[in-house]
């Protein structure tokens, strides 16, 4: 039986996925392009329930429904600030699915190997792709689908470590388990051993001893990342979903897997790519964890932080004319995205000129405290990136950082000997008056002392970003 | 405790210490306030305005003496004022102790506490207190002021139906806080404005307060103003030589001279000479700031507005500051508030004469019976900025070679890139089969497609980038429900498995994505 229907419509779908990624270079037409995606996707398993995959198709069907109803609940319920946790969550589903299909099609191959040639003609869907592959073809499709069950799983463990670290259920801070990354690396070995003896004799065993591993170096190399570094680990898996996907496209010899898969890996990458290089740090040096140690004696901080109230910043608001918000990773544990857009508003309806400045590090997914704005309702085009809005503070009356610290930390361009030295940061301290709202006087994520706290024209104004907004918003009418 | 303010007793003297704003500050650290009656007037502030803010008016100097345990005061004090203190009293005043020894001996005999206000260190924990920068400030703008009033011209250039005004030029002399806020004075009344420092740093505050500033081609090495707490330091006599003959040169053109040159505890440089003087055109007007030091300006008499044979007024006024009471007094009265805040760290009304304080320590002078002036040096030193390296502009030709070098780089690394993926996925090619390879191609131009496509996503739409890509690498459903179809019934379970949740991640990642994109809101 030919599937010339199912590959026409692979290609469409393929298509569409691709519109719908590419559809997302603005916030409008990304609103159309969700729905490519949505289309390619039910196009795709339609035409394969119909096609190739029709055995037990009531059953794939109760099944996807099910599931579909799960996932449904679950993106109507979730709180903009856990977007980081479910999106991790969401992962590892992809990951433990990739281990599971590469499995089966372990299963599939030992059991059509064992087939005689009539019973094998008598084959439909994947199992008469693999009694048609040769001695050659056979091999690849091991390492294809040893490759596939090895992202997968290393996917499944660090995403649900990720997930953790998120959601506040395993410890943020970076731990290692004696040995550190040579445990990483011989788990790793003992996976390259595996496949050669995989490779040879085409057994269970060495496929699920790596297995083992696997989920072992996932589970350790997230571990050992700090919460900060979470943007970079979160599209680091995503990446890897999207190769542990491609990998076992190449083993059922599914094109339309092999390009999805394919598409995911490369976003995933330039994701984390960037923000490496938004942390002027090497993928590396962010995977193996930690800061580099100084390079030399830093720069002492001299002076002192001199706090304020909420009447001196509610005074120094109503006299600005141009005001920008720095929000960072306080704002989203605060939850108080729905006070600053409260106060946005307030300073909008005053005739000032207000903006956001995103640092592309800042909260702990790419992208998030857009979201989290877009959900208090302020509106993108007054959202900025840190490019695009670093010229404009020199000519700025008011900066209000909430909940950031190293992102705007000038060390990073004053002091060469910083951990931090050379990192792009939201220059904040040419405006004429900074205004930082804070828990406390303890460092940010790297541990390193800020000395933007300690300059003439900055404010501390200590406290629960929330309740310190709540306070100022009595004195803003 | 109290806290009271009198009635400055030097002539003329129109400033006072305390102002109701800053009395209801002080009710606040827990203190009462008094005032002397009619202390605040020439200020502005009446008696009644004082009793609203909770203030007890009394009647003469002697009665409020005696009521306070804290007097604040703005002029030293008299040797009659000196006697009405008691050991158990604080005086807080400007009191210039390096010149006036007499008069300390004087408090420390009575055994009372003295923090002279013009004794607070130069730190920038202490700015809020830095009465000799609040009053300097005044002095700055008022010297402007009073150079207007006695100058017959606009500041500002303009073209009339009556003809074309020139705009005044005026140069100011030292670029402290006094010049600082001249030019801004000047600068915003329109006039074209000349600032000159022999401070080399203190450029870039001149240029951004709007005013050129005036360099000087001379190669000494400069001291650097930090090493001096922000004051000035001496200069060799050549550059002395250098600096008059740019002011000569400048002289002729100038309407409107405001000098403020200062060295702490010596007589103020001679930086206007009489030549320079007799340059000026008729009607110019020399406002000298440091009339008090024996002036910037050869002719300057102290106290005094003089006119000179060629019609130049020179003003030598020495309280600026007096003669804008109700502001120099609102200034100063905070920063005597900042010093009590400092001194009553619990806010219970009692102070705390803490020595091991910086500037608390530095800005007392006598204490406990005994004179503790000099102060030590601040454990803390003043605010060093560091020289920055100047940028070097790049010219045209420069910057289209540096373009053209790093298109060159950006070919070369991409032709690199090219020529080894290339080889790689020729070196592929030949051991794979066939139809590993069509699959591998695909594979290929996916990644590529998927590099071209991700760089144009929009940052803010990063997260949602990624919630779609999850939905979309649910695409391993296919590979389930292609397996799910086999007899075995391991494998039907884990196919089984797997769809199931490819199922949550699909509608899960799919919904939440639009439920993000849709909360993205144009203004």
């Amino acid at each position: 039986m030919e599937y010339g229907f199912t590959t026409a419509a692979y290609v469409v779908a393929a298509v569409l996925f691709i519109l719908s990624l590419g559809g997302l270079s603005n916030q409008e037409s990304a609103k159309r392009a969700v729905y490519y995606g949505i289309v390619g996707m039910a196009l795709a398993v339609f035409a394969t329930l119909v096609g190739p995959g029709s055995g037990l198709w009531v059953l794939s069907l109760v099944l996807i429904v099910a599931g579909g109803a799960i996932g449904t609940v679950v993106a109507q319920r979730v709180q903009m600030t856990e977007m980081p946790q479910l999106v991790a969550a969401m992962h590892s589903l992809v990951g433990l699915a990739a281990v599971f299909v590469g499995f089966n099609a372990h299963f599939e191959l030992g059991r059509v190997l064992a087939m005689d040639a009539t019973a094998r003609e008598a084959l439909e869907g994947f199992a008469a792709v693999l009694a048609h592959k040769d001695g050659v073809e056979q091999n690849i499709l091991r390492v294809e689908l040893f490759l596939g069950i090895f992202i997968g799983a290393v996917t499944f463990t660090g995403s649900v470590i990720a997930y953790g670290k998120l959601a506040g259920k395993v410890t943020s801070a970076a731990q290692k388990l004696p040995g550190g990354h040579m445990l990483n690396a011989g788990a790793l070995a003992l996976s390259v051993l595996c496949l050669i003896w995989y490779f040879n004799t085409g057994g269970f065993f060495p496929l699920f001893v790596m297995t083992l591993a696997a989920l072992f170096i996932g589970y350790h190399l997230v571990m050992g990342i700090g919460g900060a570094d979470m943007p970079v680990v979160v599209s680091m898996l995503n990446s890897y979903s999207g190769w542990a996907a491609a990998a076992i496209g190449f083993s059922l010899g599914n094109d339309l897997l092999i390009v999805v898969g394919a598409l995911v890996g490369s976003s995933g990458a330039i994701l984390s790519y960037i923000m490496c290089v938004a942390m002027n740090r090497s993928f590396i040096s962010v995977i193996l964890g930690g800061f580099g140690g100084p390079s030399g004696e830093q720069m002492a901080v001299e002076g002192e932080q001199i706090a304020i109230d909420a009447d001196g910043v509610a005074a120094a608001l109503e006299d600005a004319d141009s005001v920008i918000i720095v929000p960072g990773y306080g704002m989203a544990v605060a939850q108080a995205q729905q006070n600053v857009a409260e106060l946005t508003r307030r300073l909008r309806a005053k005739g000032k000129e207000v903006r956001f400045g995103i640092h592309p590090v800042a909260g702990r997914l790419p992208g998030h405290m857009n979201v989290l704005l877009a959900e208090a309702k302020v509106p993108y085009d007054i959202v900025l990136e840190m490019d695009e809005i670093n010229d404009d503070f020199p000519e700025t009356d008011v900066v209000i950082i909430i909940g950031s610290n190293d992102i705007v930390n000038p060390a990073a361009q004053e002091d060469p000997n910083s951990p931090i030295a050379g990192m792009p940061v939201l220059e904040v301290w040419k405006s004429k008056q900074v205004f930082v709202s804070k828990r406390g006087q303890g460092t940010g994520y790297s541990g390193i002392e800020n000395p933007l706290f300690y300059k003439e024209n900055t404010r501390m104004f200590f406290g629960d970003a929330k309740k310190s907004l709540d306070d100022l918003l009595t004195r803003i009418q | 405790m109290k806290i009271g303010s009198p009635r400055e007793v030097f002539p003329g003297e129109s400033r006072v210490a305390m102002t109701p704003d800053s009395a209801k500050q002080l009710q606040k650290l827990g203190y009462e306030c008094a005032i002397e009656s009619g202390a605040g007037l020439a200020a502005g502030f009446s008696d009644a305005v004082y009793a609203d803010a909770g203030v007890e008016v009394l009647g003469s100097a002697e009665e409020l003496y005696a009521a306070s345990d804290v007097i604040a005061k703005v002029r030293p004090p008299e040797e009659a004022e000196i006697s009405l203190l008691t050991p158990d009293k604080t005086l807080i005043s400007f009191f210039y102790p390096a010149s006036n020894e007499a008069l300390m001996e004087a408090a420390k005999e009575k055994g009372a506490s003295v923090i002279a206000m013009d004794m607070v260190p130069r730190i920038s924990r202490a700015q809020k207190m830095d009465a000799l920068s609040s009053m300097a400030n005044i002095a700055g703008y008022r010297a402007v002021i009073e150079a207007g009033n006695n100058f017959g011209r606009f500041f500002t250039g303009q073209v009339t139906a009556a003809g074309k005004v020139p705009p005044a030029k005026v140069l100011i002399v030292g670029a402290g806080v006094a010049g600082l806020a001249a030019i801004g004075t000047s600068t915003s009344l329109g006039a074209i404005t000349y600032a000159f420092d022999v401070r080399p740093e203190v450029a870039e505050q001149i240029e951004s307060m709007g005013a050129e500033f005036v360099y000087l081609e001379f190669d000494e090495e400069q001291t650097d103003g930090a090493a001096t707490g922000g004051y000035a330091a001496p200069s060799s006599p050549e550059f002395r030589e250098a600096q008059l003959a740019k002011f000569r040169e400048m002289a002729p053109e100038m309407d409107i001279v405001i000098t403020t040159a200062l060295i702490p505890n010596r007589d103020a440089p001679v930086l206007w000479t009489k030549d320079m003087v007799e340059m000026m055109k008729p009607g110019s007007v020399i406002v000298d700031l440091a009339a008090e030091r024996g002036g910037n300006c050869e002719l300057t008499v102290k106290d005094e507005k003089i006119v000179t044979d060629n019609g130049v007024t020179i003003i030598g006024y020495t309280d600026f500051p007096s003669r804008m009471a109700a502001q120099s007094s609102t200034l100063y009265a905070t920063n005597v508030r900042h010093m009590m805040t400092d001194l009553t760290p619990e806010k219970d009304g009692a102070v705390n004469h803490n020595m091991e304080d910086d500037v608390i320590r530095g800005a007392t002078i006598t204490h406990a019976g005994e004179i503790t002036f000099p102060p030590p040096p601040p454990k803390i030193q003043a605010i060093a900025a560091k020289p920055k390296p100047t940028v070097v502009e790049l010219t045209p030709e420069e910057k289209r070679a540096k373009e053209l070098e790093e298109f060159k780089a950006q070919t070369k690394r991409q032709v690199t890139l090219l020529t080894i993926g290339g080889a790689l996925l020729l070196g592929v090619g030949l051991v794979a089969p066939a139809s590993f390879m069509q699959h591998f191609i695909v594979f290929v131009l996916s990644i590529f497609v998927g590099f071209q496509v991700i760089w144009n996503v929009s940052h803010a739409l990063h997260t949602p980038l990624m919630a779609i890509t999850n939905a979309i690498s649910s695409i391993i459903i296919v590979g389930a429900l292609m397996q799910i179809g086999s007899g075995s019934f391991l494998v039907i379970l884990l196919a089984a498995l797997s769809i199931f949740m490819a199922g949550i991640n699909i509608f899960g990642g799919f919904l939440v994505t639009r439920r993000m994109l849709a909360m993205f809101q144009k203004s």
